[in-house]
């Protein structure tokens, strides 16, 4: 079979699996309803006082007058156009209500992987490149960041920086601009890179030392090949596979971390209004967030699966990475 | 296995020198921690609920309070102790349930082979790619607050990372010529899996279960931090520190710091002693191979 071929064949198999995922996923957002305890109209109320109107309203939107199967392809065409019903606590659409939450969540995701990416990889590399003492001292500050939970590290940043030292603030996003932001962002930042950091470094650091010991290596090293040429071209290049699989799964991770992140230091962003929905019991809120979650972890699995053989051809040929 | 116990003892002694003293202190720890859970009605100081507002926020070090007083004037070293019960309790239930399925599964995926094969390694797939925390998040929503859902679906979560390491040893094993030979002798498959197969996959799934147990402590320190795990007056670790939140914010960190601290240690500890655990197989296995 040509390499076109097998990346076509790949894609379709992987965009059914996505679509299969997907598709139960969503059987289980809307039949978790069912479950609940008690009739769901009432669980899904929360205890709110409702008018009958309301709850004759709640129970059409939601196809408990209907059967399983119709009241799901109903909700189910809502949500692909991108109605995922109204919030009961806020009284406003969901789909917009997350998205004006994106403002904060996704500069805060952006801010801690490029955190992690930078020093993980750069402490990964310099450790293995250095060896020795650095080595060991890279393995105790990489099992250590690995080993704190975001909550942890968080009122840690914030009895030290925020309240102790005083040079960054304790609660809120900001509103001042760009730079205010990234001021306001950077210990919730900190705080959620700490794991993917010290995953990725520990990662990183086995597999750049593992290539650093190869073959081709030692070859290019005597043909008078050096320094940063060396580096990026024969040793984080050939790294790459290992290290995208993990990049993915840091991805997924930090998007579950902004819940705890977020309510720690006060911020309005989708994680913290997951929490609030999840305490207030606002089941669309939670629905809707759970939805666009699983759809962006299939997304970040996918995207890896496809990549991996771009940057290994050796893994589209379905032979194993490493001889 | 007596004939892989003493090459693995052998291989721990000769390699590195360092390493025992820190499984040593790591284990040491580890059942300090369970020693003060279990005995806690008997060793701690005072009663975790007993508020002294005149005594509110004393620093560590202070006369009869070791650990300080959290913003009500209890004993953080009182409530440390009686935290760590749950905190330990709750995710050994975890590891408990997590380790029968995944074994299950594991073992039937690598056994029966063929769409079972397929299926249940497609879904534990579909199940690892998803965040535990999130996944025991939303059970919250589905089934309210209390400690008895999180377990469950974080046993669900955890399945994969038992099953996958089982299933993939258990296919290995599989191929070897013992097990054939107990088939030619007439035992049947279950017996065969079950009494020959198991013991040779059970160190694997030991220093799994080490790992998932330190995931599932941070876990549901998370939920009862976010305050969707225990309920008042249960405490674990996690709602001690989301307690001390504003005592944070007012500059007095002490007694949301100690129990972060109870649970860095403990994590770290565990995923030490799991490593260990499941660095030493791995360099059995590569040897052997």
């Amino acid at each position: 079979m040509t390499m076109a071929r097998t990346f076509a064949t790949r894609l379709g198999l992987r965009a059914l699996g996505a679509a299969v995922t997907i598709l139960l996923a969503s059987l289980l957002v809307y039949g978790s309803l069912f479950l609940m305890p008690g009739d769901p109209v009432l669980a899904l109320t929360g205890g709110r006082r409702l008018t009958p109107e309301q709850i004759e309203a709640l129970r059409h939107a939601y196809g408990f007058d209907r059967s399983f199967a119709q009241g799901y392809l109903d909700w189910a065409g809502g949500v692909l156009h991108l109605d995922f019903g109204t919030s009961l606590t806020y009284q406003s659409d969901v789909g917009a209500l997350i998205t004006s939450r994106l403002d904060v969540s996704a500069p805060l995701i952006a801010y801690a992987a490029s955190l992690a990416l930078l020093f993980g990889l750069g402490l990964a590399l310099l450790s293995a490149v250095k060896g020795g003492r650095v080595n060991r001292a890279m393995a105790v500050v990489a099992s250590t960041a690995t080993a704190t939970p975001p909550f942890v590290s968080a009122i840690v940043l914030l009895a030290v920086f925020a309240v102790g030292l005083g040079w960054f603030p304790s609660t809120g996003a900001g509103d001042g601009g760009p730079a205010d932001r990234l001021w306001h962002l950077t210990l919730p930042a900190i705080a959620m890179a700490l794991v993917s950091f010290g995953v990725l470094s520990r990662v990183g650091h086995a597999a750049f030392t593992e290539e650093l010991r190869r073959e081709h290596v030692e070859v290019a090293r005597s043909r008078g090949v050096g320094g940063a040429a060396l580096i990026t071209r024969h040793v984080v290049r050939n790294a790459l596979a290992p290290l995208v699989t993990v990049i993915g799964v840091l991805l997924v991770s930090l998007f579950a971390g902004t819940a705890v992140v977020e309510t720690a230091f006060g911020l309005d962003g989708v994680g913290s209004l997951l929490i609030s929905s999840v305490s207030r019991r606002d089941f669309p809120v939670v629905q809707g967030i759970a939805l666009i979650a699983v759809v962006l972890f299939v997304i970040v699995n996918t995207l890896v699966d496809l990549v991996l053989p771009l940057v290994d051809p050796r893994a589209a040929a379905g032979r194993k990475a490493a001889p | 296995m007596t004939l892989t116990i003493p090459r693995l003892r052998a291989k721990a002694a000769r390699g590195r020198r360092r390493r025992p003293l820190t499984l040593v202190l790591a284990t040491a720890f580890l059942v300090l921690v369970a020693a003060m859970g279990l005995l806690a009605p008997v060793l701690a100081p005072h009663s975790p609920d007993e508020t002294s507002l005149l005594n509110a926020l004393a620093p560590p070090g202070t006369e009869g309070h070791w650990l300080g007083t959290d913003s009500t004037g209890r004993d953080v070293l009182s409530r440390v102790m009686h935290g760590a019960r749950l905190s330990l309790l709750a995710p050994l239930g975890v590891v408990l349930l997590s380790l029968v399925l995944g074994t299950a599964i594991g073992l039937l995926a690598a056994r029966a082979g063929g769409w079972v094969d397929a299926v249940l390694s497609r879904g534990m797939d579909i199940v690892f790619a998803f965040p535990s925390l999130l996944l025991v998040i939303l059970s919250v929503a589905v089934f309210g607050p209390g400690l008895t859902a999180p377990i469950c679906v974080l046993a669900i979560a955890y399945t994969p990372f038992i099953g996958r390491v089982v299933r993939s040893v258990a296919i290995q094993e599989g191929a070897r010529p013992y097990l054939e030979s107990y088939r030619v002798m007439g035992f049947g498959e279950l017996r065969v899996t079950l009494r020959h197969l198991l013991p040779n996959v059970l160190p694997v799934i030991i220093a799994q279960s080490a790992l998932s147990f330190g995931y599932a402590l941070v876990d549901l320190a998370s939920l009862s931090y976010l305050g969707l795990g225990v309920r008042p007056p249960d405490a674990d670790w996690g709602s001690m520190i989301s307690q001390a939140q504003s005592a944070i914010l007012q500059g007095s960190p002490w007694s949301g710091l100690m129990p972060g601290i109870a649970v860095l240690l403990t994590v770290v500890c565990v995923n030490l002693l799991g490593e260990h655990l499941g660095g030493s197989i791995s360099g059995k296995r590569s040897e052997e191979t």
